[in-house]
């Protein structure tokens, strides 16, 4: 049944952010922190264990694919919903430093990239 | 007329899926009969709908009653639950194999654009720490912007800057992804890694990755999902203590 996967998917979003929110609050800024990576790594152990013990039913995945295929409208939605006219009327000051830390950000991805490969190297030979 | 409004009205959510689909409809047609595929339709569906979002104020085309559904089905709730749904077809064994590169990606990327941000407004003119630190933080994203300001007593100007800055970020990144990831290589799960840790602003991250290869959605929001966290940790704190510092206030 599809409500399985789903319930799966949500027990793992619940725990997740969960964890997150335990973490702020042990560091003490509180708010949300990894939570969503707490909850993507649990999905991702939770469906191996499962699919390892033959209890994921293809049905019962397939109730998770249906959220996983939904992002890209949810992204399109969020975009329909920013706050545009915050970012060109924050002058000057927003939108250099906004721009400026996203494109030293790019540059950056190369070099961290190769950084991480060089520790792996003998593992990622597909590049 | 009257039913109609009261009908999408009471039905926001519903018509916001609608909505959803007509503009992925037009974005995806728009890319294979218009662009020849050469822009992929994800990409022009982000930009049909930030244009869209020119026609409200504070929460974009949401700011318009029958529109409002859109904020519920764009929020950080249904964001976060679809991303984390993109788990399953994540490799694991990439993602711990990543894991240290992704590591120094945060924290790199919280330092290199809170300086950024610093630089920014020195230069404009700002000098006391409050402020500098305030937008700084802005240029990490647009949570730990006002976050910080708040911590250390920025004036609500200064705070709507460093949100603004943050929405700026979020903006460049859902654009210029697209257009830059093959320059920078930004092609395989550890890449993605990288870059969502470098980046962070989650929607952002997840917006731009959409719009390039939607295999990399997961590796980059596994990383990104840290790194406001992080900002928020140092920003207030041990950033704020060396710009005080360095101003000598």
């Amino acid at each position: 049944m599809k409500i399985y996967g789903v319930f799966l998917l949500c027990a793992c979003f619940l725990a997740g952010k969960f964890l997150g929110h335990l973490l702020g609050q042990l560091i003490g800024i509180g708010g949300d922190i990894g939570g969503v990576g707490f909850a993507m790594l649990l999905l991702m152990l939770g469906s191996l264990y499962l699919r390892g013990k033959n209890w994921l039913a293809t049905e019962t995945e397939s109730g998770i694919w249906f959220w996983s295929s939904m992002y890209i409208p949810v992204i399109v939605a969020m975009a329909a919903t920013q706050n545009v006219k915050a970012a060109f009327g924050g002058g000057a000051v927003a939108l250099l430093a906004g721009f400026v830390a996203t494109v030293i950000g790019f540059l950056l991805v190369p070099l961290i990239s190769r950084m991480g490969r060089g520790a792996t190297k003998n593992e990622t030979s597909d590049r | 007329m009257e039913i109609l409004e009261r009908l999408l009205n009471t039905n926001s959510l519903i018509f916001g899926f609608l909505w959803v689909g007509i503009i992925m409809l037009a974005a995806y047609g728009l890319s294979r009969y218009v662009t020849a595929g050469r822009i992929p339709g994800a990409a022009l569906a982000i930009l049909i709908a930030l244009g869209l979002a020119f026609l409200g104020n504070e929460h974009g085309l949401a700011d318009i009653g029958m529109f409002s559904g859109l904020a519920v089905l764009g929020g950080s709730m249904f964001r976060d639950f679809t991303v984390v749904a993109t788990a399953m077809g994540a490799d694991l064994g990439a993602i711990k194999k990543a894991g240290k590169a992704g590591l120094a990606a945060l924290l790199t990327g919280v330092v290199v654009s809170f300086t950024a941000g610093v630089s920014v407004a020195y230069f404009l003119g700002y000098t006391d720490a409050v402020s500098l630190t305030t937008i700084g933080a802005g240029a990490c994203t647009y949570i730990v912007g006002p976050v910080t300001g708040s911590a250390l007593g920025a004036s609500s100007e200064v705070i709507a800057i460093s949100i603004a800055a943050g929405v700026v970020k979020t903006l460049v990144t859902t654009i210029g992804t697209p257009l830059v990831a093959k320059r920078i290589g930004l092609s395989d799960a550890p890449s993605a890694m990288v870059f969502g840790g470098l980046i962070g602003t989650t929607s952002g991250v997840v917006a731009g990755l959409a719009a390039t290869d939607a295999k990399l959605v997961p590796y980059g929001a596994f990383t990104a999902t840290f790194y406001t966290g992080l900002g928020c940790l140092l920003c207030p704190s041990l950033f704020y203590l060396l710009i005080r510092w360095m101003t000598g206030a």
